[in-house]
């Protein structure tokens, strides 16, 4: 075998994405800076020009399809900007002063990139690197080079760049490389938050630059290191951490395809809390035991107009058919007076959160409130719904409401619709709900933990200092009530969850647990770390 | 015809970034009023309906906003929008 010529050399950077990796160490070419064109006139330049920023946009809303929601945000915002005919007014005036489409464009986008780079915050700096990738896509589209397409590297290869632009990362397979060490990028940057997000290893900043081709590399984004030609010592002890890591990963992995049990023996049922469905991934809902939250904020808020019952129903239908017979909890409309709905109309309040809100609002506004119930009754025929009332504090409230469900039943039902009445739950955040749960005979209970927490120490989390201290679900005052009503429901058999932001820490988990929880409802992102949390809940450590 | 103004401290900890000026910049279309903002006292006016010279402010927390709106549905465009702000654009945790 050749002996390695190449001496050990070590460089640093700013973990911007923690993470090891070992491999084949490969420089990206930086993408083409210049572009040679002949300019016709004036006319046919502009034309060029909105062509290809027209080709930019439809490029980015295939992207945005096809990407999880967090790769969707970034390119919406920079599908946002393209749309805005202020990012391209210098462009379009050098080109009625004669200049060719490509060079006007990179022009007036270089000054934007400009003020960005020379802004005193990382993070505002960061969004050069949008402005960079909007550039050369809209280059590409100019001279009919193909954009990022994907490219090809050996597995596990650790990539060397002076940065990467959100585009030309999300054209990458990270499933099969290793990472990227980048010498301009920050931690602020959005190819960091993709990095972050998808567990890709990532340093940026890196001081100095490997000459030559070096082979072999080991990316330490933990303590921010690039060691590049590691010698025999370097290279055991990373393979041993890379090794542990993957252990870490597998163990949580192996948790989340498992059902959760504790080391007792007994059996918790984890299910998770969606927002928007479709930033849910399938793998996530099939290694759930359901859906123990599902808001429906989303149908409402920051539409142009309200939802219709059918687009609701259809709504309510797709995800209850994507669980595919496990038991989907959706909770009916909850909102206040902080968050405005197209076409409703309310007054002001000073304390919005002890306001008009949740079930208080959609019984005061049947117009609002009717085509979900009509939705929700027709989504549940043979399909495993239950329905969850937001904001109950009173027994009235829950024989009101139990009305309304009443007559949208009996209308569909005079109108031919199939049509069936879904278990009623309620959201236990109110004190009163909690105190009282003796008095809310409803089909089952969901402790809505960080508004319980909220309301009972009177603290709002989102306050600083001393306030955000107060909001502590672990207080004797939150668990107490907690307690209580676990035993309530045990006592009536109707079954109790949790769901909120505690079931995440693994202290307070033991405590949940030993109040006689069997039930959860945790975030997707949250749902293997909690498995396993679960499995390793060692109640003499509580 | 006579413009509204208010204004709102902007208290999400990174300022008014990508996703945050996507959402104000889209809200602010959704009304047909004139909306404008600035972030000083003696600052520049920018459309607010444009991320471009929204995001071109470079707004950090703290800063506060002053809203103005003319023509139709003014006030209740302003309303939305100081509340979209006071709510950190609803990027906190989602109180459950």
């Amino acid at each position: 075998m050749k002996p390695r010529s190449a001496a050990e050399q070590t460089y640093r950077g700013k973990p911007a994405s923690p993470g090891l990796a070992m491999g084949a160490l490969v420089r990206l070419a930086a993408q083409a800076q210049t572009v040679a064109e002949t300019v016709e006139s004036a006319s046919a330049e502009k034309v060029r020009l909105e062509g290809a920023i027209g080709q930019a946009k439809g490029e980015l809303s295939a992207l945005i399809a096809a990407n999880d929601a967090m790769g969707a945000d970034i390119l919406e915002f920079q599908r946002e900007l393209l749309d805005d005919s202020a990012l391209a007014e210098a462009a379009f005036a050098a080109i009625a002063g004669g200049s060719g489409a490509a060079t006007a464009w990179r022009r007036a986008l270089g000054e934007q990139i400009a003020a960005y780079e020379s802004a005193d915050d990382d993070y505002f700096r960061a969004r050069a690197g949008d402005l960079a990738d909007l550039r050369d896509r809209v280059i590409a589209a100019l001279t009919g080079a193909s954009g990022a397409t994907s490219e090809e590297f050996p597995e596990g290869t650790i990539l060397l760049a002076d940065d990467l632009t959100p585009s030309r990362f999300l054209a990458m397979d990270w499933q099969r490389l290793g990472g990227a060490a980048l010498t301009a990028g920050s931690r602020a940057s959005h190819v960091a938050m993709l990095a972050r997000a998808r567990g890709v290893p990532l340093l940026t900043g890196l001081q100095g630059e490997p000459v030559g081709l070096a082979e072999e590399a080991v990316l330490d984004a933990q303590d921010g290191v690039l060691v590049v030609s590691p010698n025999a010592g370097t290279r055991a002890l990373y393979a041993k951490r890379i090794a542990a890591a993957q252990e870490q990963h597998r163990r949580a992995q192996a948790a989340l395809e498992q059902p959760a049990v504790t080391p007792a023996g007994q059996r918790i049922e984890v299910m998770v809390n969606v927002d928007d469905p479709g930033a849910v991934a399938d793998e996530i809902l099939a290694a759930s035991d359901g859906v123990g939250l599902m808001r429906t904020e989303f149908l409402f808020i920051g539409r142009p107009r309200l939802p219709t019952e059918d687009e609701q129903h259809a709504a309510y239908v797709r995800i209850l058919d994507r669980l595919g017979g496990k038991p989907v909890v959706i909770r009916t409309l909850d909102v206040g007076g902080d968050k405005p709905l197209p076409g409703v109309n309310l007054a002001a309040e000073t304390n919005p959160f002890l306001g008009l809100r949740g079930i208080r609002l959609c019984l005061e506004k049947p117009e609002l409130f009717r085509p979900q119930v009509r939705a929700l009754l027709r989504a549940g025929v043979n399909r495993a719904l239950r329905v969850m009332l937001p904001m109950i504090a009173t027994a009235d409230e829950l024989t009101e409401t139990r009305q309304v469900f009443a007559a949208c039943l009996a209308e569909l039902r005079a109108q031919g619709m199939p049509a069936e009445l879904p278990p009623l739950g309620i959201m236990v955040e109110t004190p009163a709900a909690a105190i009282a749960i003796d008095l809310l005979d409803a089909a089952f209970y969901s402790i809505g933990s960080n508004d319980l927490t909220q309301y009972v120490m009177a603290a709002a989390r989102d306050s600083g200092g001393r306030v955000a201290a107060l909001n502590d679900p672990g207080h004797p005052a939150v668990m107490r009530l907690i307690k209580h009503v676990v035993a309530h429901g045990q006592a009536n058999a109707r079954p109790v969850s949790l769901c909120g932001d505690m079931a995440s820490d693994p202290a307070l988990l033991k405590r949940l647990l030993a109040t006689g929880l069997k039930r959860l409802s945790v975030a997707p992102a949250a749902l293997g770390r909690i498995k396993l949390a679960i499995a390793e809940a060692d109640p003499d450590h509580g | 015809m006579t413009a509204v103004t208010t204004s709102v401290t902007i208290t999400h900890p990174i300022g008014l970034h990508a996703r945050p000026a996507v959402k104000l910049t889209k809200l602010a279309k959704s009304f047909a009023a004139e909306i404008r903002l600035r972030g000083s006292p003696n600052g520049e006016w920018v459309d607010a309906k444009s991320i471009v010279k929204v995001m071109g402010l470079k707004l950090r927390t703290g800063t506060v906003l002053e809203l103005e709106a003319k023509g139709e549905a003014a006030a209740p465009a302003l309303a939305a929008l100081q509340s979209l702000v006071e709510r950190n654009f609803d990027e906190a945790a989602v109180g459950s």
